[in-house]
């Protein structure tokens, strides 16, 4: 039974790393789409909305500076379909964040995938339900 | 004994009646998972004018990024009027995506209803279609939304007020399809998630036809000789694949206070960027 959970665990983990991500409201021009930053962070806020859910937490970046980081994914529908849910994440939560930044600088970014404190990986981007067509 | 033995038959035979019988009970589903959508079997052929139950388009229903290419290919060229429309309005996807900050789109910036037809071509997330003697109703999980279609025969109206999703009519065209025409659309609405402009003249024809049991094909025809210089076909043969009975969807409804916070927090944040 764990050998099969285990089997399509990365089974999903494989189809979502082979698919193009979908987006929402809105596209990739605010992002810098291909850039790639990973910042270790404390949870201060996780919300659970459209158009986007967001995750917000304090991160130190090279320079030593702490900021509170926003960082977006899909709407709760799409990343419910991805594993995610309301109560994924809770204040104080030590994440490992990687995400796309802004393109402007500021502390605003799309998240790729986090790392929870149980080591378990949660992946954003990838198809959302009933993404491949036949 | 023979009390139990009759009870077990009679739980094997409601097994073999419902199909979901017996299977745990789902709350929220978000949609068909990507392998449940490509693995669906054909089932038995399509039911006489009968369209119940609840479908599901998968990505492609959706109209994100991912369709923006097809999108752009099919829409017929801007009138005059059409291009002066196109240029107030700011998406957030398609070849004219703005900045997030710039995105003036009235669904997500402002929490306007979605309206019709774009309730059909972006965001079409899965749909309930309940029919009764003379109405088929769909039931969108997108905004928790509803249409109603008259199947009474009834004509479409003269010179009708604008609804943000219109009057519908529909008529069984032959067994298996269902052509739907709509009127009376209210132009602050947008067709697509591209920002593509619609006028009052507005025309669409929807086109439901049921291959099989479980496969019910979509195509959606864009008539509004206002803004586009001619027809155009903006969902082609779209499939769409029956979920079980006893699906409960999810939620998705993008309410104002959301968008709102949304803004303040996200979208405010990345103004001034360098292109």
């Amino acid at each position: 039974m764990r050998n099969t959970l285990v089997a399509v665990g990365m089974a999903s983990m494989l189809l979502v790393a082979a698919s193009s991500p979908t987006a929402a409201h809105h596209g990739a021009a605010t992002f810098e789409t291909g850039k790639q930053i990973t910042l270790k962070g404390k949870v201060t806020e996780w919300i659970w909305a459209n158009p986007h859910c967001f995750l917000k937490f304090d991160a130190m970046d090279d320079t030593g500076t702490v900021r509170n980081w926003v960082a977006e994914t899909q709407n709760p529908v799409s990343m419910t379909a991805r594993g995610w849910s309301r109560s994924a994440f809770k204040v104080g939560d030590e994440v490992t964040v990687t995400v796309e930044p802004a393109k402007n600088g500021a502390p605003v970014a799309r998240i790729l995938n986090i790392v929870l404190p149980s080591g378990q990986t949660l992946i954003a981007v990838g198809p959302g339900p009933g993404a491949a067509t036949p | 004994m023979r009390r139990a033995l009759f009870g077990c038959a009679g739980a094997v035979v409601l097994l073999l009646a419902l199909p979901s019988a017996g299977l745990p009970q789902v709350w929220n589903s978000p949609g068909l998972s990507p392998a449940e959508f490509k693995s669906m079997p054909p089932g038995g052929p399509a039911l006489r004018h009968d369209m119940s139950g609840t479908w599901d388009a998968g990505a492609a229903g959706i109209g994100g990024a991912a369709q923006e290419a097809e999108r752009e290919a099919a829409r017929a060229p801007f009138t005059p009027l059409g291009e002066e429309m196109m240029r107030r309005n700011k998406p957030g996807n398609g070849p004219r995506a703005a900045r997030v900050s710039e995105i003036n789109d009235p669904l997500s910036t402002l929490g306007d209803p979605t309206g019709f037809p774009r309730l059909v071509l972006y965001e079409l997330r899965p749909l309930q279609i309940v029919q009764t003697p003379n109405q088929v109703l769909m039931l969108y999980m997108f905004e928790k939304r509803w249409r109603v279609i008259w199947t009474d025969g009834r004509a479409l109206p003269t010179n009708p007020d604008p609804r943000w999703y219109g009057y519908s009519v529909g008529r069984w065209e032959d067994d298996s399809t269902l052509v739907v025409e709509t009127i009376g659309t209210d132009d602050r609405t947008w067709l697509d998630n591209s920002g593509d402009p619609h006028s009052g003249s507005l025309r669409v024809v929807e086109r439901y036809h049921r291959i099989n049991q479980n496969t019910l094909e979509l195509t959606v025809t864009i008539d509004d000789p206002q803004v586009y210089t001619k027809p155009w076909t903006a969902r082609n043969r779209l499939p769409m694949k029956l979920m079980p009975p006893d699906t409960d969807l999810m939620e998705m409804i993008p309410s104002a206070s959301e968008a709102q916070l949304y803004s303040r927090d996200i979208a405010s944040q990345t103004k001034g960027q360098q292109p």
